[in-house]
């Protein structure tokens, strides 16, 4: 990517180390965090429980904390990819799918499921979200055009008033139906209630991340532009396609798993890109292991904050994010300005 | 061509003529009594008295809401020199809204409850007042920096402040919050006379403050170092003024919460309808306009759809529609 | 006269201004010249009052600035500055009836009137009076400013780069306008510019700035000498003398 926002080419004698080093922490952190994961909650689970064979203690690890860890891994993982290879087709660094109206469109199909068809399967709702998905990241494609490439903090912006547009019609009918309580509950981000049984879906997210790691070159080549990709003899529209609904997919199947979980697919590949630069086959497991750690991390905050109580998940990402967010507008050397 | 124009007190196109902005705001004036006296006369079920009063009271709410949203938005314009950023753009209402649960948090509820709700109100709106004008003239003070930017900023900031106040309802005792949610915010059509008169004293004092420096404010328009080569007092001029917008903001929210895009549409709307950049024409223009866009709207609600308190959702859509318009136009140049 | 006395002004550990001790306003016109980032700017907005000195002390005819009363100054010294963006839509006459704010505050007066008048009818803008600022050209739209200025009517006029973003014929005439604000109204104009030989031409006098020094300070004939232009601009510049006027060539 040419001209992203906040790349700088340090010396690679300097960053090779560090790279890493910090490469060795991502992954200490994530099984850290992920042991940690599995033995806060409620009930007592410790691992000496689980030798001296609790059936109880073993139970509710298979049934509830091993589902809630693998699916804050992989929402956590999917989503930062989703955001880097969005941020690669629109050559934007702060776009994700929370700042362009796509997660607010998953979320009306979401809605319209409840009303229209309310005895629907999950594997149902999930597939009209993800069709909602993939007509908000087109529509956020088509406004986007009429925004020159180099005009960088306002193509968020306007993703994120098409967000807000689309949130109000959202809001909207479900004022009008009572649906206002309910609509709030399960479009709020948390994992308090993935258990074994109803968190397979993340998986479908999993899948994309392979798809996405498979085309990751692709995805770098189409982050220089639509003739340098054609120039290389990439097919450019198919490339597009491929990433649209790459993008709608992780989406829906986190929302229906989870709700909402903002900004992260923004934060996670921009600290990325700092550290390694935007080659997309290089930076795709680094995204991948950064996000499900931030995940994880806040997952295990909103656990213990308030114990025995949850907070929301989205709530502590959204503190967390858009203060990054914001690190990320107004630091200094950031060509946003 | 000289004679002409040292009587005139303008160019003499503008006088006279119905397009003159005194004949638009008095035309505006009258469609807002006229407004307000069909919203207060229309279907009145039971009690005639009853009805009056709630309804003057809402009429009363919406006036003071009007006027401080439309005053403090085109002053907020013209200090940060633009037309599109607004103070609740800029998280204005959800910092009101993040300090209001922060003093429950500390203070805890009982305490809360126990203090004159004046009293609380005043230190509510006062602590605003310091936090906003600290991180305001931060982000607004020193370089300038591009007008997407701090949209940007300001709807990430919003998302901050909202995301940090339900943080910490969510660490509240279940009673605390049901106090905070009870008294901290109010609804426009069940506004508390006694906030309402608190807010409509605080609105008309900024309102006060505002008038003898109507003409500076024009000079201000035309940027920085420009009102300073003409002898303005910029740092301490600008500083006032954030102090004014902000207590106006923090009170108009205390009474009826947060309307996201009201300010926007009203400021711009009354820019183009006044005619003329003077804040002289344009403030008194876009308190009315405001006045008109609540009560219409709130008739047209009650009497066609018969719908209850969705006006701010349906100001939501079609401010962020307006504002999608309004950025990619300027954005395209 | 324009004193700064030993004035220094820091952007983090770069200087903008490094002790810099001049006196400015003795002739018609003063021309100041210098590489990008050699303080000028800063200078003017020292001047100007818009930035605070960290050191030393600006006077305006032995008025400290810092001390007198912005208001006060303004009737004395009017600054046009390069960046000249205005958010609302303004028309000509708009415009330059602000140049009236610091004697009468917006209320204008007959007098005010006149000054408004006089300014436009002498620069041509009698026709475009009505237009709103968005609607002219670079050239139009600069010589609105300067009407504005005119009407502010100081005794001092600073002028940041205006020749900024214009063509050829427009440069000429800006040029040419500011001559006649030093020969028939009287004023003392200051005014930054970046091509030599503009200076050379309508300047009384030139002031050189690098890295936040006076390396050069002459009148023209003094100053169009290859010696001091190559010191300035770290580059070979060769002068010649075409119909008796010197001109710089700093093209090879």
């Amino acid at each position: 990517m040419t001209d992203t926002a906040l790349t700088r080419t340090d010396a690679p004698t300097r960053t090779r180390p560090r790279r890493a080093w910090v490469g060795a922490l991502i992954g200490v952190a994530l099984v850290v965090l992920a042991v940690a994961s599995l033995f806060i909650g409620v009930s007592d689970v410790t691992p000496a429980s689980l030798i001296a064979g609790d059936a109880d203690a073993a139970f509710l690890l298979v049934a509830s904390r091993v589902p809630r860890t693998v699916a804050v891994i992989l929402a956590g993982a999917s989503l930062a990819i989703a955001g880097l290879i969005m941020q690669m087709m629109v050559r934007n660094k702060f776009v994700e799918p929370s700042t362009t109206g796509v997660t607010e469109f998953a979320t009306l199909g979401m809605l319209v499921t409840i009303v229209l068809w309310p005895g629907m399967a999950v594997v149902g709702k999930m597939g009209v979200a993800t069709a909602f998905g993939l007509v908000g990241t087109w529509v956020f494609l088509r406004v986007i055009r009429a925004v020159p490439v180099r005009q960088l903090v306002l193509v968020p912006l306007v993703g994120v008033m098409l967000g807000g547009i689309v949130g109000a019609v959202t809001t909207f009918f479900a004022y009008r139906l009572d649906l206002l309580q309910s609509l709030g509950q399960w479009s709020q981000g948390s994992f308090a209630t993935v258990m074994q049984g109803r968190y397979e879906f993340v998986w479908f997210a999993a899948a994309m991340v392979v798809v996405a790691w498979i085309a990751a070159d692709r995805f770098s080549v189409i982050g220089l532009g639509e003739e340098f990709a054609t120039n290389l003899g990439l097919n450019y529209r198919r490339v597009m396609a491929i990433g649209t609904c790459v993008i709608a997919v992780i989406t829906a199947s986190v929302l229906v798993t989870a709700g909402m979980i903002p900004f992260l697919g923004l934060v996670v590949p921009n600290i990325v890109s700092l550290m390694v630069g935007d080659n997309v086959r290089r930076s795709i497991p680094w995204v991948a292991g950064l996000g499900a750690v931030f995940v994880l991390a806040c997952d295990i905050i909103a656990r213990t904050v308030r114990f025995p109580y949850e907070i929301p998940l989205s709530v502590i990402v959204g503190v967390i994010g858009a203060g990054l967010f914001l690190w990320l507008l107004l630091r200094k050397g950031s060509r946003a300005h | 061509m000289l004679i002409d124009v040292v009587e005139a007190p303008a160019p003499p196109r503008r006088r006279l003529t119905w397009s003159s902005p005194a004949v638009r705001i008095g035309m505006l004036g009258a469609v807002v009594v006229a407004l307000a006296a069909t919203y207060l006369f229309t279907d009145i079920p039971g009690s005639f008295t009853f009805a009056l009063r709630v309804r003057s009271l809402t009429i009363a709410a919406m006036a003071v809401v009007a006027v401080a949203v439309g005053v403090s938005t085109v002053v907020f314009h013209t200090i940060t020199g633009n037309r599109i950023l607004t103070p609740s753009i800029m998280g204005f209402d959800a910092f009101y809204m993040l300090i209001s649960t922060v003093i429950v948090f500390v203070a805890g509820g009982v305490t809360f409850l126990r203090t004159d709700p004046l009293t609380l109100w005043v230190v509510q709106v006062l602590v605003m007042v310091a936090f906003s004008t600290l991180l305001f003239t931060w982000l607004f003070g020193g370089k300038r920096r591009s007008l997407h930017l701090m949209l940007l900023v300001g709807i990430v900031l919003g998302t901050f402040f909202r995301s940090l106040t339900e943080w910490m309802q969510r660490m509240l005792d279940p009673l605390d919050f049901q106090i905070l949610t009870d008294t901290a915010f109010a609804s426009l059509t069940r506004p508390d006379p006694t906030l309402l008169a608190a807010t409509a004293v605080i609105v008309a004092g900024g309102c006060a403050a505002i008038v003898p420096l109507v003409r500076t404010l024009d000079v201000l328009s035309l940027g920085e170092s420009a009102a300073v080569g003409l002898g303005v007092n910029h740092r301490r001029v600008v500083m006032a003024l954030f102090i004014i917008v902000s207590v106006m903001v923090a009170a108009s929210t205390a009474l009826v919460g947060p309307i996201l895009f009201f300010g926007l549409i009203v400021a711009n709307l009354a820019y183009s309808y006044a005619g003329t950049f003077r804040h002289r024409w344009a403030l008194p223009a876009a308190a009315l306009l405001g006045a008109v866009f609540l009560l219409a709207g709130q008739l047209i609600l009650e009497q066609v759809f018969s719908f209850g308190a969705s006006l701010s959702i349906v100001i939501e859509f079609a401010g962020g529609l307006f504002f999608l318009v309004l950025v990619l136009r300027k954005g395209a140049r | 006269m324009i004193a700064l006395d030993h004035v220094t002004k820091r952007y983090g550990n770069t200087a903008a201004l490094d002790d810099v001790s001049l006196t400015l306003g003795d002739v018609g016109v003063t021309a100041l010249l210098g590489p990008n980032g050699a303080g000028k700017s800063t200078l003017f907005s020292v001047v100007g009052r818009l930035v605070q000195a960290d050191a030393g002390t600006v006077t305006i005819d032995g008025r400290d600035v810092a001390e007198t009363p912005s208001s006060d100054l303004a009737r004395t010294l009017a600054v046009l500055r390069q960046d000249n963006h205005i958010a609302a839509r303004l028309t000509v006459h708009d415009l330059v009836e602000f140049g009236r704010f610091p004697h009468s505050k917006g209320r204008l007066t007959v007098e005010d009137r006149d000054h408004i008048e006089r300014a436009l009818d002498y620069l041509d803008l009698e026709p475009l009076r009505d237009r709103f600022l968005d609607e002219l050209s670079g050239g139009q739209r600069q010589r609105a400013f300067v009407a504005m200025i005119l009407a502010q009517d100081t005794r001092y006029v600073l002028l940041d780069e205006p020749l900024n973003n214009l063509d050829l014929r427009h440069m000429t005439e800006i040029m040419r306008l500011i001559r006649q604000l030093a020969d028939e109204w009287g004023k003392t104009v200051i005014v930054v510019l970046h091509d030599i030989n503009f200076a050379a031409r309508y300047a009384d006098r030139i002031v050189a700035l690098r890295d936040g020094r006076v390396v050069a300070d002459a009148d023209v004939s003094g100053f169009m000498r290859p010696d001091v232009l190559a010191d300035i601009y770290d580059s070979p510049v060769e002068v010649h003398q075409i119909d008796g006027k010197p001109v710089a060539l700093y093209y090879e």
